[in-house]
């Protein structure tokens, strides 16, 4: 008894308690080893292709397409082609059938698929099978729905698709992204060409198996793979409508472009959300939304909670509680389960980040970044959070997309207001108090697309999203998301 | 520093007096961070790490009406082996019983460093004079028991009377003497996540060693969520006094699976600093057996037949 004794006085316990690794497997997903572009149904060789990699390693994944312009002209052709000749006149209860088979399909498929967009994209596997693959089924579900109801959705406006949509969309989530552009477009009756983003093309190209599989008309989906230029040619083709997803910067460039041609677009562009944290608030849980509004998904989020805005009188337990928060982030194997924070996209990303964050250093911005060892191959970047910053800083203003949070303060609700919508941007914004009347009177006074009350980042396919300002115009989902798809007759 | 202006006598929380000093909590995002933690996977070595350490951390739970002397002593037994063919078994933290059952859990785990714990101030309910709490308690002290499991009174919670059950912990504190106190909120008759965090504040401040979840005696004992919330204000606590406060999650949990879980939370919460049975306690009757067979199964990779281990 006596031995036993001792033993269970030994202390087991070590000072920490290291997880032992739970990699997600990749044998579930077949990569092969070059992709053409699918276009018209089949797989057409690529003249170009460049090489994808997966950013927690630099691993070499597949050789895929660069699209020359000929060759998106040839898929927007295709596209015209199947809009013209069956697909535009399919009634809509039809289109529905494709659209829920995609969505079961995805279902069926998920764990390969947030496998892939974890190798492919960087982000957490238990992101990508909670957050983007759900959702992305579910926008096809959604969409599906709406097909044969567009007469109900618009009464006594008889709508109808306005033909091929040439849609262009961002790496942060890209299979997610995917889904926002082709379930509305299809539910209207439009055949669409996509790109995918450079850096992220595999889920993409894996959905085409998923178009043949669904039986979808050849050519109602085509998927063009490159980087910028091919997105240009999707921009100059002979498209009806450009729906675009990515940088305030490209996104004027393409209005430009646009200008006087008819075709219609929609933008969805940067964001430098604020989140506003009252000190009525439930503090434990706003601090977890403030770490889930910012570093989710690495901070590559258009609508992140960059910008904390504090209440003065709890500014200091809140940002020791967020510190203290910030010491569990499990960064690393984005295959890992139980990652909580995966790798930085690309090293264009990663330089781009260290630039804004040494910048704010230099301004006078006091750094914190948890202890955390970074993997040495791969692009990587620690949570950091900003202290001590000044609504002028670089840090404050300019959208960092990265897992960077700059903490300011206000006194009252009227500054919190001013300090929140003075930004370019207006994309979305969070409120955390338990008072039911300001989260009412703040909201009404926020110039932003979104407007999270004690929750941040959440989606849902029946709720329209977009921005104000130089965060783009239209709305993605919800019966708002039809409506760039659809022209409307007198 | 001044005096913040003096609430309801029994509110003197051992908090710097500032605002916001109870705080509330969002049940929905309480839940999600809760279910979040929950997803952890937990495999290999750090599993059986965990295993261990639940049974180490594990109250063994009698509280029956048919208890007697014969399975308070097989149950004790057990505390002290858990698992008789296997020596690298730890022990369990403790044996927890009614008063009545005291001296026999007591005569058998004398110097085992097994603890020997006993509920007291009108069990379940709580609904009795407070000298007859203070009487039983002194009693159970008296013959033996290390540590006391008393509960709150709800009825005077949820009426208001925050100073009445303040009181009463307070008095139960001074009647248990050198014993560790653990105080009972009967989360699933406290109906909210805002006044779970106001009793365990408030026991805190009267000097719970422990703040317990349930009494077992009711469905909708610990949770995960509501463990949390306890959790954050034990944390609370600390980060401003630096008083560490123990935890016990009891009753519900059955699973060797829900008991990493909840030692997921802890670490996540709390820190590696409360992985140890001086602050976190499991409270539970047929959790050890499915630890035990995990544990032969994560080192053999097979799973054996419930009849290879006791039941007591």
């Amino acid at each position: 008894m006596t031995d036993l004794e001792k033993k269970s006085r030994q202390a087991l316990v070590p000072s920490d308690w290291d997880y032992a690794p739970a990699p997600e497997s990749r044998e579930i997903v077949r990569i092969e080893e070059r992709y053409g572009h699918f276009v018209g149904g089949e797989w057409l060789q690529p003249r170009e292709t460049y090489t994808t990699i997966a950013p927690a390693s630099e691993e070499p994944l597949a050789e895929v397409g660069q699209a020359t312009a000929e060759e998106v002209q040839g898929a927007i052709a295709t596209a015209r082609d199947a809009f013209e000749n069956g697909w535009s006149a399919l009634p809509g209860s039809e289109r529905a059938k494709y659209l829920f088979r995609i969505a079961r399909i995805l279902q069926e498929r998920s764990r390969e698929f947030a496998v892939l967009e974890s190798l492919n994209g960087g982000k957490p596997i238990k992101e990508s099978r909670d957050v983007d693959l759900p959702l992305a089924a579910a926008h096809f579900f959604y969409y599906a729905g709406w097909a044969d109801k567009l007469e109900y959705a618009f009464p006594n406006r008889r709508p109808r698709p306005v033909g091929v949509a040439g849609q262009i969309i961002p790496w942060n989530f890209p299979l997610l992204m995917l889904a926002w552009k082709i379930a509305p477009a299809l539910a209207a009756g439009n055949t669409v060409v996509l790109k995918p983003a450079e850096t992220t093309p595999l889920t993409a190209l894996l959905f085409c198996d998923v178009v043949r599989q669904a039986e979808l008309p050849p050519g109602v989906v085509n998927i063009v793979t490159g980087d910028g230029r091919a997105g240009a040619a999707i921009v100059e083709g002979d498209v009806d409508k450009i729906a675009f997803t990515g940088s305030t910067e490209v996104g004027k460039a393409i209005q430009r472009e646009l200008a006087g041609t008819g075709k219609r677009l929609t933008l969805e562009l940067g964001g430098k959300a604020a989140n506003i944290v009252f000190d009525d608030c439930a503090l434990d849980q706003a601090v977890e939304g403030i770490v889930n509004g910012i570093y989710f998904n690495q901070g590559h989020v258009c609508c992140a909670g960059s910008r904390l805005l504090v209440q003065e009188s709890i500014h200091e337990d809140v940002v020791k509680k967020l510190k203290r928060r910030m010491k569990t982030l499990r960064v690393g194997d984005p295959l890992d389960k139980n990652t909580d924070v995966g790798a930085i996209n690309s090293r264009a990303q990663l330089e781009k980040i260290q630039e804004l964050v040494a910048a704010g250093e230099d301004e006078g911005a006091e750094i914190y970044q948890p202890p955390c060892r970074l993997p040495e191959k791969g692009y990587w970047f620690a949570p950091t959070v900003f202290t001590n910053v000044a609504q002028s800083y670089r840090i404050a203003q300019e959208e960092i997309f990265g897992p960077v949070l700059s903490v300011l303060t206000f006194r009252t609700p009227a500054e919190a207001v001013e300090k929140a919508n003075n930004t370019p941007y207006g994309l979305s914004a969070g409120i955390w108090t338990e008072k039911g009347s300001r989260i009412l009177w703040m909201a009404e006074r926020m110039r932003a697309g979104v407007v999270w009350a004690n929750t941040f980042n959440r989606f849902d396919p029946a709720s329209p999203f977009g921005g104000y300002k130089e965060s783009g115009f239209g709305r993605e989902g919800g019966r708002h998301g039809l409506e760039p798809y659809l022209e409307f007759q007198p | 520093m001044a005096q913040a202006p003096v609430l309801a006598r029994g509110f003197e929380l051992p908090l710097e007096p500032r605002l916001p000093r109870i705080g509330s909590v969002d049940a929905v995002a309480l839940e999600a961070r809760a279910d979040s933690l929950a997803k952890r996977s937990i495999k290999k070595e750090a599993k059986l790490f965990a295993l261990e350490l639940a049974i180490r951390m594990t109250d063994l739970t009698t509280l029956e009406g048919a208890d007697t002397p014969g399975k308070v002593h097989a149950l004790a037994t057990k505390a002290v082996r858990p698992d008789p063919t296997d020596e690298s078994i730890p022990s369990c933290a403790a044996l927890c019983v009614y008063p009545n059952l005291v001296p026999t859990a007591v005569a058998r785990l004398r110097g085992t460093g097994v603890k020997v714990a006993s509920v007291a101030t009108a069990f379940p309910s709580g609904q009795s004079p407070l000298d007859v709490k203070v009487r039983e308690t002194e009693e159970v002290v008296s013959m033996g028991a290390d540590e006391v499991d008393m509960v709150i009174d709800r009825g005077a919670f949820l009426s208001g009377r925050y100073a009445k059950v303040y009181d009463e912990i307070v008095q139960v504190k001074q009647a248990c003497g050198d014993a560790h106190l653990k105080v009972i909120l009967e989360v699933a008759e406290l109906g909210t996540y805002d006044n779970v965090r106001r009793a365990s504040l408030l026991a805190i401040a009267a000097g719970a060693d422990f703040i317990k979840t349930s009494t077992g005696k009711l469905s909708g004992a610990a949770t995960l969520p509501v463990t949390l919330c306890m959790l954050e204000a034990i944390r609370d606590v600390h980060e401003e006094t630096g008083r560490m406060v123990g935890m016990k999650p009891a009753g519900g949990i059955r699973q060797a699976k829900q008991a990493v879980q909840y030692l997921v939370q802890l670490y996540e919460t709390l820190g590696a600093e409360w992985l140890t049975p001086d602050l976190y306690r499991i409270g539970a009757s047929t959790l050890l057996n499915d630890v035990l067979m995990q544990i032969r199964k994560e080192r053999t990779g097979r799973y054996q037949s419930p009849d290879y281990f006791t039941v007591d």
